[in-house]
């Protein structure tokens, strides 16, 4: 809302802000609710779009969630009926789909849309518009992805869609269509982001916060947001060239037509790479913040943590081939790619050894956040040594699409990326929501999700050496084997591992839901926190920060809050979180003018599906959304971000402040 | 997106770095945009021998015609850089003169493609009949929708200034526009090289 | 950056002329438009004439030197902020790097 306020004391009873538009732009009057579901649907508050896209991230990761724990019923038994094999194909092929594009990247995209501005002492992005077109962009391709299991069929070709599975012989429902588009459409939504997120944390900053003194997770992000800038156009071309093989006839992935089927897998991968590290980088950048705080000691090697984020995004993009092995590439390619992936080890290696350095010699808090970051050290660990072996090619030819690749990508995508996200969860709880997660029912769940993993994932280390080929739909006891290398018994433990992950995933639902409803309201400072997102109320106030904070040292709320004695050289604490709180809001800034609602993300957003539908089924259907586009990007251009302060009620008092109260 | 980077009424510019955000955004797009042109300038470059039963490059290309039009396109450059100076100067009638200037040829460039799509057409060349047809309308068909997209903003913006409805600084969204508009023009130096005056 | 407080009195000081400084004459642009227009003539003209072994050769020189006066002059990289020429600097060598090797891969340059 843009207004020009003064804040209320912490507590105060919000109250509606007497705001309203005199003046209109293009057809609309700015929306102006302050509660209700239209400050939601038309907010542009970071905050608010944060707790969005975690909310509809958190509904993909169950329908995920579902897909898979169908899979591991299909594999429980020998010659099961649980699925049949075009249903199971679609099944695996939707899960890895949804976790990677609808869970992992969204839940990350929560967590810097959340916390970035926060990190770095802004108000906002630099474009809350953009922001919201972005999560708007991202529901509306979530949608057509899963649309297809209503339309005859979803995507079966597996994620990453090689020909000639993505062609219309072998996928012959509109499935790929959807996924194709859907993805696409997600895509906008990541560049768009991307952008955002990069001019956000360069050009937002508070003051004295040079790029050095930035808080890890602010770096790692920042990382992932340049590798989303470069990957998603890649991965644009390559879905464009699907969209118009299927629905327009050309021939580009078509081997009878003369076309070379790498030239997929290529553009694909390039994308496929970098998108690795996205998916795992935000939670690299969670737990560089959790262990510290649960340890009391600084990161051990901040500026190695930094460093090694960015050449594991340069190094990244030169290891793409390593997933085509298999494919026939020339001994030279080949060889290029397997040491190139031998080195990406390295930066990867120095981040291990900094959070064990980090923990080394710490007073240690074991909170249930931090159960989690010490599980994505350990668990991520073993995923990156299953990961070397993949670098040696000729040991890769073996196990090329075995369940090897599985028990590899699982350990470090669920080890790593959401075990992180999940120490992410607990640990800025209180800070989202002002109320603290249930503890014991956290370490319950931290427990029940490592071992429900490890027996999920771990045997299929074994059976995929033993030949168990990855996406096998039904297997039968005549031909399991013997002893220990029983393929049946393994996937029978692996279907058990399954259903104890899922009792993990519901405790911590429970746990959310239980929070909720409790009336606790957490402390302001609950971990005894270093960063900046801590130096305000819990939830913040729509405005951040009642006054902008001059940052002098890396772990700024740190130094605030402790110094080094001069004679004894003990650290002391000399000022508490409310201090510094209750200090910001005496010397508030006046004037703070927030970005202004808008109907246009919205409604810009809401043309892209119907544009999908139009390519799939009519394409006079396509030009209604085309022109939907359209009118929102002229409305869009004429609407001034911020409204101009004659567009609403003339201030109260003489100067210029009005009494208005957190909005929220 | 792109309208939405060039339009978006961001003023104001203290930043850390002293940068425009507009402006800042509007380069990062361009970089990303590098990627996508890259992309499918490679799978033509895969591509551009195989011609199954059509036509050849060579048999379909009009050398002559192709240049007038990539000089017209080169030229509308100097037009939009042209208009980026009046608008710096605040002269508004300057500004709205050579970004009209500027939209008309690229409108010329554009109505060239139309008229070259239609001549290879007849010629036998269709976006199905080879994998080189496919390839080389793909990547000629996306310049040529981002030339179409900035004719459009450079047409917008003409009215949009004239009646005084420019969100923000007025200089900045010219040289956002401009920005835009100058990459699609090195694009199609690319193109033009790579594709037209480099033979299979 | 209207989101933040206590910055206004800065805005005052944003001075609209001063991008006109580091940037060039009118003149200044005609002849860099001249030159590329020269450079345009010289690359068709290969189609016309026979340079030899020094077709592909400068064609490659004259896309290179063509694309880089129009982001240097015309787009104002030259005088920009360096920030700018990262951003869009490291796209453009990602780009033809991944893509470089990726027709490498295809045996592009060597069959």
């Amino acid at each position: 809302m843009a207004i020009i306020e003064r804040p209320a004391p912490v507590g105060a009873p919000a109250l509606p802000a007497p705001v309203t538009p005199t003046r209109t732009y293009g057809a609309l009057r700015r929306p102006v609710a302050t509660t209700g579901w239209k400050s939601w649907v038309f907010t542009v508050d970071h905050k608010k779009l944060g707790i969005m896209y975690g909310a509809v991230a958190m509904f993909f990761f169950i329908v995920g969630g579902i897909e898979a724990v169908l899979i591991r019923l299909q594999l429980a038994a020998p010659d099961n009926k649980v699925l049949t094999a075009d249903v199971y194909n679609q099944m695996f092929t939707m899960h890895a789909t949804t976790m990677v594009f609808l869970f992992v990247m969204p839940m990350a995209a929560a967590f810097a849309n959340y916390f970035v501005p926060l990190q770095i002492g802004a108000r906002d992005v630099a474009f809350p518009r953009i922001n919201a077109f972005g999560f708007w962009t991202l529901v509306g391709g979530g949608i057509i992805v899963n649309l297809s299991w209503f339309l005859g069929g979803a995507a079966d070709g597996g994620w990453f869609m090689y020909a000639p599975n993505s062609g219309p012989v072998f996928s012959p429902s509109n499935g790929v269509d959807f996924w194709a588009l859907g993805l696409q459409i997600t895509g906008i939504a990541s560049l768009t982001g991307a952008v955002n997120l990069i001019v956000t944390v360069l050009n937002m900053r508070a003051p004295g916060m040079s790029l050095m003194k930035m808080p890890v997770f602010t770096w790692l992000q920042l990382v992932v947001q340049f590798l989303l800038l470069f990957a998603i156009p890649v991965i644009t071309v390559a879905l464009f060239l699907l969209s118009f093989q299927r629905s327009f006839g050309a021939t580009f992935f078509d081997v009878s037509a003369g076309a070379d089927p790498l030239l997929w897998q290529h553009l694909f991968w390039i994308f496929g790479h970098p998108e690795v590290y996205i998916l795992v980088l935000p939670s690299f950048g969670i737990i560089s913040e959790v262990l510290p705080v649960f340890s009391k000691k600084p990161l051990f090697g901040y500026p190695f943590v930094v460093f090694s984020g960015a050449a594991i995004g340069f190094v990244g993009w030169g290891v793409w081939a390593h997933h085509m092995f298999a494919s026939g590439l020339g001994p030279v390619s080949v060889a290029v790619f397997s040491i190139a992936t031998m080195a990406i080890a390295v930066p990867t290696g120095v981040k291990i050894i900094n959070w064990t350095m980090t923990i080394w010699g710490g007073k240690l808090n074991f909170t249930a956040a931090m159960h989690f970051a010490i599980g994505l050290v350990v668990l991520f660990t073993i995923g990156g040594l299953s990961g070397v072996t993949h670098a040696v090619a000729p040991s890769d030819t073996q196990q090329t699409d075995t369940y090897y690749i599985v028990a590899h990508f699982h350990y470090v995508l669920f080890g790593g990326a959401i075990f992180g996200l999940f120490a992410g969860f607990y640990y800025w709880w209180p800070k989202v929501f002002g109320k603290q997660l249930n503890e014991r029912l956290g370490k319950a769940n931290f427990w029940l999700m490592v071992i429900g993993m490890n027996l999920t994932f771990g045997p299929m280390h074994m059976i995929g050496l033993q030949g168990q080929p990855r996406r096998m739909y039904i297997w039968t006891e005549a031909r399991a084997g013997e002893g220990l290398f029983n393929l049946g018994f393994w996937n029978r433990v692996a279907s058990i591992g399954s259903l104890i992950l899922t009792v993990g995933v519901l405790l911590f639902l429970i746990n959310v839901w239980k929070t909720a409803r409790s009336k606790q309201v957490a402390p302001l400072d609950p971990w005894d926190a270093r960063t900046l997102e801590w130096m305000t109320t819990s939830p913040p106030k729509e405005h951040n920060f009642d006054a902008i904070p001059t940052v002098r040292h890396l772990d700024e709320f740190f130094h605030r809050k402790y110094a080094q004695d001069s004679v004894t050289h003990e650290i002391k604490q000399v000022s508490t979180a409310e201090d510094i709180v209750r200090d910001q809001e005496a010397n508030a800034d006046k004037h703070i003018h927030m970005p202004s609602p808008s109907y246009w993300p919205i409604i810009l957003a809401s043309g892209l599906p119907v544009i999908a539908l139009g390519v799939i089924y009519a394409i006079p259907v396509a030009i209604v959304g085309a022109v939907i586009v359209v009118l929102a990007l002229f409305g869009w251009s004429l609407e001034p971000s911020t409204a101009p302060e004659t567009d609403f009620d003339p201030p109260a008092s003489e100067d210029g402040t009005k009494e208005l109260a957190p909005l929220g | 997106m792109v309208d939405t980077a060039v339009h978006h009424a961001e003023y104001g510019h203290h930043t850390s770095t002293g940068l425009s955000n507009n402006k800042l955004g509007m380069w990062l797009f361009l970089g990303s945009e590098c990627l996508l042109f890259g992309g499918l300038i490679s799978t033509y470059m895969i591509y551009r021998g195989r011609v199954g039963e059509g036509p050849r490059p060579g048999n379909v290309f009009d050398i002559p015609f192709t240049s007038v039009s990539s000089f017209v396109l080169l030229m509308s450059s100097l037009t939009m850089v042209l208009a980026v100076a009046a608008a710096q100067k605040r002269d508004d009638r300057g500004t709205t003169l050579w970004l009209t200037v500027t939209g008309l040829l690229g409108a010329t460039f554009v109505g060239g493609q139309v008229y070259e799509f239609t001549a290879m057409y007849n010629e036998g060349l269709g976006f199905t009949t080879s994998l080189f047809g496919s390839a080389f309308y793909t990547l000629t068909g996306f310049h040529g929708v981002h030339v179409t997209v900035g004719v459009i903003m450079l047409l917008s913006l003409v009215g949009i200034i004239k009646r005084s409805r420019v969100p923000g600084d007025k200089a900045e969204v010219v040289e956002l526009v401009g920005l835009y508009w100058h990459f699609v023009d090195i694009v199609w130096i690319i193109i033009f090289t790579l594709v037209y005056l480099i033979p299979t | 950056m209207t989101t933040t407080a206590g910055h206004t009195e800065h805005m005052e000081h944003e001075a609209h002329g001063e991008h006109a400084e580091h940037g060039m004459t009118t003149i200044g642009y005609i002849k860099v438009a001249l030159v590329l227009a020269a450079l345009t003539a010289l690359e068709v003209a290969t189609y016309f004439v026979d340079f030899g072994p020094f077709f592909m050769p400068l064609l490659l020189i004259l896309m290179c030197v063509k694309f880089f006066i129009v982001v240097s002059y015309f787009m104002h990289l030259k005088f920009d902020s360096k920030i700018f020429s990262f951003m869009f600097y490291t796209g453009l060598f990602l780009a033809i790097g991944v893509y470089a090797t990726f027709l490498a891969t295809f045996k592009f340059f060597t069959a």
